[in-house]
């Protein structure tokens, strides 16, 4: 398969306006199992380095095709992180790479800290894309707070390559708290553990992440809550949340660094679906009716992140077509599906409407469709 | 600052319009008499006025999507309005124009605590948001300074923060889903209760759009449990650049506060007189204010202080009392007003990357003496979102021109040290010629792409956020 991998926005620009063919744009390649686009793939990961890092102003500006790993090692250096938590794809795909902070953005790809910071779009301040005519647009800034024209940086973010190549993203950083605390309890079944999720997170205790195992590494049930912060705020706040949460159980907390990060990844990246058999949903929904969801469907296994917001299902290959977005379609909210095949379309089918003003937008930003066909929903 | 010249066909049919729009909403939900419409002639912007040709109210989702629809088939321009309090004209009418005022569509739809969220029509004010759920210990974050009066239907089209947005985002992060009425009347809805709503972030790109896309009509907001407590500590400085080497330090220092306000010198003296809130005579003032239990408070703040006395202040007053923290929020709160007692004024709110702090305020000293106009300076300066206050007389002849001709150049200011034109209050008719210092044509011509797709023919507030001339292709003629 050929490869386009230009070093300069220019030279990008000059490969889209030149173009005949469709392409299937790439970051790293890590964040799909499969690209439905055929076609030169072209890919960002020439387009690397950190433009400009102010820590005491929160902000990071960086080529699009900058390895993550390479942004996460810069911003620990200061004390600092994206707060928002890409998760890593690869372990669930199975796939290898090196994911670039450009696909987090175009992906929107955010993990358990969403639920209280806000996603990958909610951090992102500015954008330079090449869209389909070739042309190099600039959108946003790196300044935290800025109304100036229409928000094309919020329209980039999970657009996944459908409107542009990104070439370049500013963003906003947040400091790393000194301690982690998460409180756990074993046994809660779905239904239960999302009534403690949403009681933790209507109290003043910043709860920065809620999550639920159906099956923990000895079988049983594992209902997780984090909270952050300084060493006493963190104790003060555990304390107080086991009050508020004293009717589901009797709460353990766990402060140790190492284990924490370690559970908090292993949802996070959805470790309990690694290497296993079956396609995997991804689901958003409101909390209280993520456990309905989940029970109307049967042989599936689900991992709760986000208060029950997001589910992430693992599903056997016999499920009935139409069963898992007939239950969403009840009651609000949408699935993707993020590995495995099937009749269904991967990307959530939109209302006559939405999908209107979305095609509309792709004809206008990319009028020769050479950006990913076929993908978001759009026939091939 | 020009609007496009009216069409004179559009006035012409001004009968047969006001009849169609009577037909499809209450009675007395058109207002068509040219001395009831001088009511919606302007918004804060009150420098600019223009009455419209009609002033529609509708009652319901229904009745905006019937009455775009007429509009859309008569190819009438219309200028949809919340509460009127852009700082920025962004409701300002053209003659030609339909307003279009939600201002009754003010109910609570839905509330869910236990997934924190509320539903909420569009003309409901910010302020009676949180109102509707505080008795439950929750609150509605963005806080705009006009939250009294102003509409969520603007908060959304403005995308609008507040002092608070350091810790809690502004609108675009706080918005779940919308119901939304298309130029041509069609109704669709975008989001939901649920996180990431499915597709391209339509939702993104609506917030801040400036009721050129569509009107809401229904949004489904995030709430939050409100904190503990909070607790300001004023520290004051004797040069802005120390003021702002310590705002920078107390970020690099792992502390998020939810707020840090900024005062320099003229503003702190016209609060002062206005006032007597008691904050010292220096250059600079920071009021920061951070959130928790008291134990939480307390070491918060125990870190800031720790910072600051690294920076040498001049005043250092931390709060024992509900009553000295509203003391040390007193003149914060009475900035605008003071500024007001000494003249008129026009508030810019230009943003800029917190590191160029003190070299923008020094080179607004020194254009204050070019332009001979008075400017103070209160921001959120967390965020590097300004706020200059210019000083000028509007009973004298050319005074108004200079003081916005200096606005123009802070702003451009702004722009030329990595910042933006405006922060939250929107570019309306008061930016919109600026919009070339911070836009290539390209990047201009794309935004205007979007307004292609869901306004075809450029009816929705059409005179805005894109300078006239290059938006002219694209606007209807004046025929």
């Amino acid at each position: 398969m050929r490869k386009l991998d230009p070093k300069t926005e220019t030279e990008l620009s000059e490969l889209i306006a030149n173009a005949s063919e469709p392409f299937r744009v790439q970051g790293g390649g890590t964040r799909m199992q499969d690209n439905p686009g055929s076609g030169t793939v072209l890919s960002t990961r020439n387009l690397t380095g950190i433009e400009l890092y102010e820590p005491g102003a929160l902000t990071m500006v960086a080529k699009a095709g900058t390895p993550l790993a390479e942004v996460e090692a810069a911003l620990a250096a200061e004390g600092q992180r994206l707060a928002f938590e890409p998760m890593d794809h690869r372990g669930l795909l199975g796939i290898a790479g090196t994911p670039t902070i450009g696909s987090v953005f175009a992906a929107n790809v955010s993990g358990p800290r969403r639920i209280q910071t806000g996603a990958a779009r909610d951090f992102l301040l500015g954008v330079r894309f090449v869209d389909g005519r070739g042309r190099m647009i600039s959108n946003g800034g790196r300044v935290m707070k800025n109304v100036t024209g229409y928000d094309l940086v919020k329209l980039m973010s999970g657009s996944f390559g459908t409107l542009g190549v990104i070439t370049e993203v500013a963003f906003k950083t947040l400091p790393t708290p000194q301690t982690t605390g998460v409180l756990l309890l074993e046994g809660l079944d779905d239904a239960a553990a999302i009534r403690a999720h949403c009681a933790a997170m209507a109290s003043p205790f910043e709860v920065t992440g809620a999550a639920q195992l159906q099956k923990g590494l000895d079988g049983a049930p594992v209902t997780m809550i984090r909270i952050e912060g300084t060493e006493n705020s963190v104790a003060y706040r555990a304390d107080e949340l086991r009050k508020v949460l004293k009717s589901f159980g009797d709460w353990t907390l766990e402060t140790d660094p190492d284990r924490t990060r370690k559970g908090w990844k292993y949802i996070r990246d959805v470790e309990p679906f690694h290497n296993r058999e079956g396609t995997v949903w991804r689901i958003s929904v409101k909390p209280t009716d993520a456990p309905g969801v989940v029970a109307a469907l049967y042989g599936v296994e689900a991992v709760y992140d986000w208060s029950g917001g997001l589910i992430w299902l693992l599903a056997p290959k016999g499920l009935a077509p139409g069963s898992v977005r007939g239950g969403i379609a009840q009651c609000g909210g949408h699935a993707t599906r993020i590995r495995g095949h099937g009749d269904e379309p991967m990307f959530q089918p939109l209302s006559p409407t939405v999908a209107a003003l979305q095609e509309g937008l792709r004809s206008k930003f990319d009028p020769r469709g050479l950006f990913n066909p076929g993908l978001m929903g759009q026939a091939a | 600052m020009e609007l496009p010249s009216p069409n004179p066909r559009i006035i012409a049919q001004k009968a047969e319009l006001i009849k169609r729009l009577q037909g499809v909403v209450a009675s007395g939900a058109v207002i068509s008499d040219t001395f009831e419409t001088r009511a919606y002639e302007c918004d804060a912007l009150t420098a600019y006025r223009c009455p419209p040709l009609a002033v529609v109210l509708p009652g319901s989702t229904e009745e905006v999507s019937a009455v775009l629809k007429i509009c859309s088939e008569m190819s009438v321009p219309v200028v949809p309005r919340g509460s009127g309090t852009s700082l920025a004209g962004g409701a300002l009418p053209t003659e030609d124009s339909v307003v279009l005022g939600v201002a009754r569509l003010n109910q609570v739809l839905e509330t869910d605590y236990e997934n924190r969220f509320i539903r909420v029509q569009s003309g409901r004010t910010n302020l009676s948001v949180t109102g509707a759920v505080e008795e439950e210990g929750f609150f509605y974050a963005p806080d705009p300074s006009s939250q009294l009066a102003c509409a969520i239907a603007g908060n959304i089209a403005m995308n609008s923060g507040g002092a608070h947005c350091l810790k809690y985002g502004v609108t675009t992060n706080n918005l779940l889903g919308v119901t939304m009425v298309l130029m041509d009347g069609t109704v669709t809805q975008i989001g939901g209760a649920h996180l990431d709503a499915e597709g391209l972030d339509l939702l993104g790109l609506i917030c801040g759009s400036e009721g050129q896309l569509g009107v809401v009509t229904e949004a489904t907001l995030r709430i939050l449990p409100k904190p503990e407590g909070a607790r300001p500590v004023l520290i004051g400085f004797d040069s802005n650049e120390v003021a702002g080497a310590c705002v920078s330090d107390i970020i690099r220092a792992g502390v998020l506060p939810v707020a840090i306000e900024f005062m320099d010198r003229p503003c702190i003296r016209a609060t002062e007189a206005f006032a007597g809130a008691g904050y010292p005579d220096c250059e600079a003032l920071l009021i920061v204010e951070v959130e928790g239990s008291e134990a939480e408070i307390n070491e918060q703040l125990e870190t800031i202080v720790e910072i600051a006395r690294q920076h040498q202040p001049v005043e250092l007053r931390q709060s024992g009392s509900a009553e000295e923290s509203a003391r040390i929020w007193l003149g914060r709160k009475s900035a605008f007003g003071a500024m007001g007692q000494l003249n008129d004024y026009i508030c810019l709110d230009g943003t800029i990357p917190v590191s160029q702090l003190p070299y923008v305020l020094r080179r607004i000293g020194e254009m204050s003496r070019e332009f001979g106009l008075d400017v103070g300076n209160v921001f959120h300066a967390g965020d590097g979102n300004m706020h200059p206050l210019i000083l000028f007389d509007a009973n004298k002849p050319g005074d108004l021109e200079t003081c916005e001709a200096f606005g123009a150049e802070i702003l451009k200011l702004c722009v030329e040290v990595g910042g933006c034109l405006t922060g939250e209050h929107g570019v309306g008719v008061e930016k919109r010629d600026l919009m070339t210092h911070q836009y290539a044509p390209d990047d201009l011509e794309i935004q205007m792409a979007v307004k292609d797709v869901f306004d075809p023919q450029w009816l929705l507030n059409p005179a805005k956020v894109f300078p006239l001339a290059v938006s002219e292709t694209r606007r209807m003629p004046a025929e």
